[in-house]
């Protein structure tokens, strides 16, 4: 597969999996990736939490903010593009949305006031919608060829992600009936939107990963990617004669070796999507140029897909 | 990092195992209760979402909110459940509602089911609610309690006191102002406030939050009350908290931050547990095998010394990433678990962990 062409597959990209997983590395990946191949860029947090921005940017304050942060520069309109890096949390999101229809007056106040943990109660995954929703309209707006989100952790994937669905079952009109059914149609079109599902190659996050994508697809409705193995050990040497520490060392690097492609076999035979494998980087701490790296990898991986 | 977690599970009513997801809480409950029912208590696990085949062992394959008996092969009385929030939630309400009608109105409201998947710290407090339970539950003398996996880790702690914040809150005052005081005078703001909301979601959402509020009117008393008596249980000085942690760094950072707000709040850590550390092969350091493989004689020697390097840089990753954990640990006694090539999906399994928490 070509690379321009895989990247623009759709304009946008959720990147899920466990917490764990490297789901933050494989945005950040992906972005330098997509950048590298000329594309303008957007990562989006959706949980607030530090990492994103510094695999990115060596001088990047840890935390996005809700403006957007040039992260990586483009080379112009020939070279790479560019990486921007902005967070949208729930409460944010529903500032500009009561904002954009008409409610300023009081909308600052009810945003602060905790109001939205006894309105998100009422009717579960409107917190979710508003900040789809936000990412719906950026979508929309065409200021990034490619925009991906950092999605949140755990099991909340495909509560994240349902939430349009689940919204309209409560919710009969009003402007977030309109709003849900807009992320709903943004979700159901695989040009315009695809789940990235990351994973290590071991028994419970592979078993979790199946699930997560039979879930997605039929439950949502959501094209997914290629899934991302994270994290793959490079063969090791053979112990041949060896002794000591060295024998121990290739004798356990071995035994991890043939236990991750049992589960990669595994994946691979009950799970139909095609892989891409990232090596795991035996360093003391993820850094800007690991991700340079990785993403040269995650290109390579694409060029072997059929 | 041998330390022996013996004593403490021969001393303490109650253990809460606290950690970020996927760090093997649930497994280390679990071999926590099993080793205390062996050595004599009564012990009841109580885990939040196990793994089907370590739920399957421990004969929860019948979801089930009560305990039942796991069948041992050794001597010993251990019991097992899985926390079913909807349904703790559920007893609650019975408990605490002046009548049947009462009971029905609640269950039969929209939001009131909602409340259970969709208030954030639910299932917190429903954990702690449990706990309460069982502790005064006869057939128990230790609870070992496999906490859900927050966030923010302080969650648990002050999930009572949410819900009790919850019902206090602005909304609800505007809202049962009018049945309370027999008086139909919203006061502007929450005209204001209902309105926007309406407008937003649709009148429906808020008729079923007034029905919601209205059905449980006269019962926050009781569930305040109660907060209350599980809130001091999390503080009593017989509930040891456990800490469980991976060696990585955000894993670790949530761990200490937990440790921290323990400690704001008067709690000790009484141990910590690190899962899934790698060996550590010989006495040097990375940067030495690295050395040794520039040195090299041949192509097959410097691919085993730098295959020692690399393994050895994840070890010294993982002792720098425990270390903030390890200082901030002070007197808690400091267990480790060597990675395992498989999932633990037995008692067998369980009972081979062991040996690493106990003499």
């Amino acid at each position: 597969v070509d690379s321009l062409q895989f990247f623009s597959a759709s304009r946008l990209v959720i990147v899920a999996g466990k917490g764990g997983v490297g789901k933050t590395t494989v945005t950040a990946v992906l972005a330098r990736a997509a950048a590298d191949a000329g594309l303008r860029v957007l990562v989006v947090d959706v949980e607030g939490k530090a990492g994103l921005a510094g695999l990115l940017s060596s001088d990047s304050e840890p935390i996005l903010g809700y403006e957007d942060r040039v992260l990586v520069d483009g080379l112009g309109p020939r070279g790479a593009g560019s990486v921007i890096g902005r967070s949208i949390a729930a409460d944010h999101a529903l500032g500009d949305y009561l904002d954009e229809h008409g409610f300023s007056r009081i909308s600052r106040r009810l945003a602060n006031s905790g109001i939205l943990d006894v309105v998100s109660t009422a009717a579960p995954g409107i917190e979710d919608i508003l900040v789809l929703g936000k990412i719906k309209q950026i979508e929309r707006s065409g200021v990034a060829d490619l925009i991906i989100v950092d999605g949140p952790a755990a099991g909340h994937a495909i509560t994240f992600l349902q939430s349009a669905s689940g919204l309209l079952d409560a919710v009969k009109v009003g402007p977030i009936e309109t709003q849900a059914r807009e992320v709903l149609s943004m979700l159901g079109d695989p040009q315009r939107c695809q789940v990235m599902l990351v994973a290590l190659p071991e028994e419970t996050p592979v078993n979790e990963l199946i699930e997560t994508s039979y879930a997605l697809e039929d439950r949502i409705g959501v094209a997914l990617t290629p899934v991302v193995i994270n994290g793959i050990y490079p063969p090791g040497p053979p112990a041949g004669r060896a002794t000591g520490d060295l024998a121990a060392a290739a004798e356990f690097r071995a035994a991890r070796c043939e236990l991750q492609d049992t589960q990669l076999q595994r994946l691979a035979g009950e799970l139909p999507l095609p892989q891409i494998r990232l090596p795991f980087v035996f360093t003391a701490g993820l850094h800007v140029n690991d991700v340079v790296e990785l993403a040269a990898a995650f290109t390579a991986e694409i060029g072997r897909l059929e | 990092m041998n330390g022996d977690l013996g004593p403490l599970i021969g001393e303490a009513r109650i253990v809460v195992c606290c950690g970020s997801g996927g760090v093997g809480k649930t497994t280390t409950a679990a071999v926590l209760a099993l080793q205390a029912a062996q050595s004599g208590r009564r012990a009841v696990v109580v885990t939040i979402d196990p793994a089907r085949r370590l739920a399957d062992a421990m004969g929860l394959a019948e979801l089930t909110n009560h305990p039942a008996p796991v069948p041992l092969t050794a001597s010993g009385e251990l019991w097992a459940m899985m926390l079913d929030t909807s349904q703790t939630f559920d007893e609650l309400v019975r408990r605490h509602a002046a009548d049947d009608t009462q009971v029905e109105r609640i269950f039969a409201n929209r939001f009131y089911r909602n409340i259970s998947g969709a208030l954030s710290g639910t299932q917190e407090y429903m954990a702690a609610e449990k706990l309460y339970e069982l502790h005064h539950d006869p057939r128990f003398d230790l609870v070992v309690i496999d906490t859900p996996p927050t966030r923010n880790a302080l969650d648990f702690l002050d999930a009572p006191g949410r819900l009790t914040r919850f019902l206090d809150h602005r909304l609800y005052r505007i809202l049962m102002a009018p049945t309370r005081f027999g008086m139909k005078v919203v006061n502007v703001a929450a005209q204001a406030v209902l309105k926007t909301i309406s407008r937003v979601v649709g009148g429906e959402v808020i008729a079923d939050v007034i029905a919601f509020f209205q059905a449980f009117d006269g019962m926050e008393a009781g569930f305040r009350e109660r907060a209350t008596a599980v809130m001091a249980l999390l503080r009593d000085p017989s509930t040891r908290y456990l800490i469980v942690a991976s060696p990585r760094h955000d894993t670790v950072s949530e761990a200490t931050f937990f440790a921290d707000k323990l400690a704001d709040n008067g709690v000790n850590v009484a141990a910590v547990v690190i899962n899934r550390l790698h060996p550590r092969f010989g006495e040097g350091t990375s940067a030495e095998a690295q050395h040794s493989a520039g040195s090299a004689k041949s192509a097959a020697q410097r691919a085993l010394w730098e295959n020692l390097a690399e393994l050895r840089l994840v070890a010294e990753r993982e002792s720098e990433a425990i270390h903030p954990l390890l200082e901030r640990a002070g007197d808690a006694v400091v267990a480790s678990v060597p990675l395992q090539p498989s999932d633990i999906h037995d008692l067998a399994g369980l009972t081979h962990l062991s040996r690493y928490l106990f003499d």
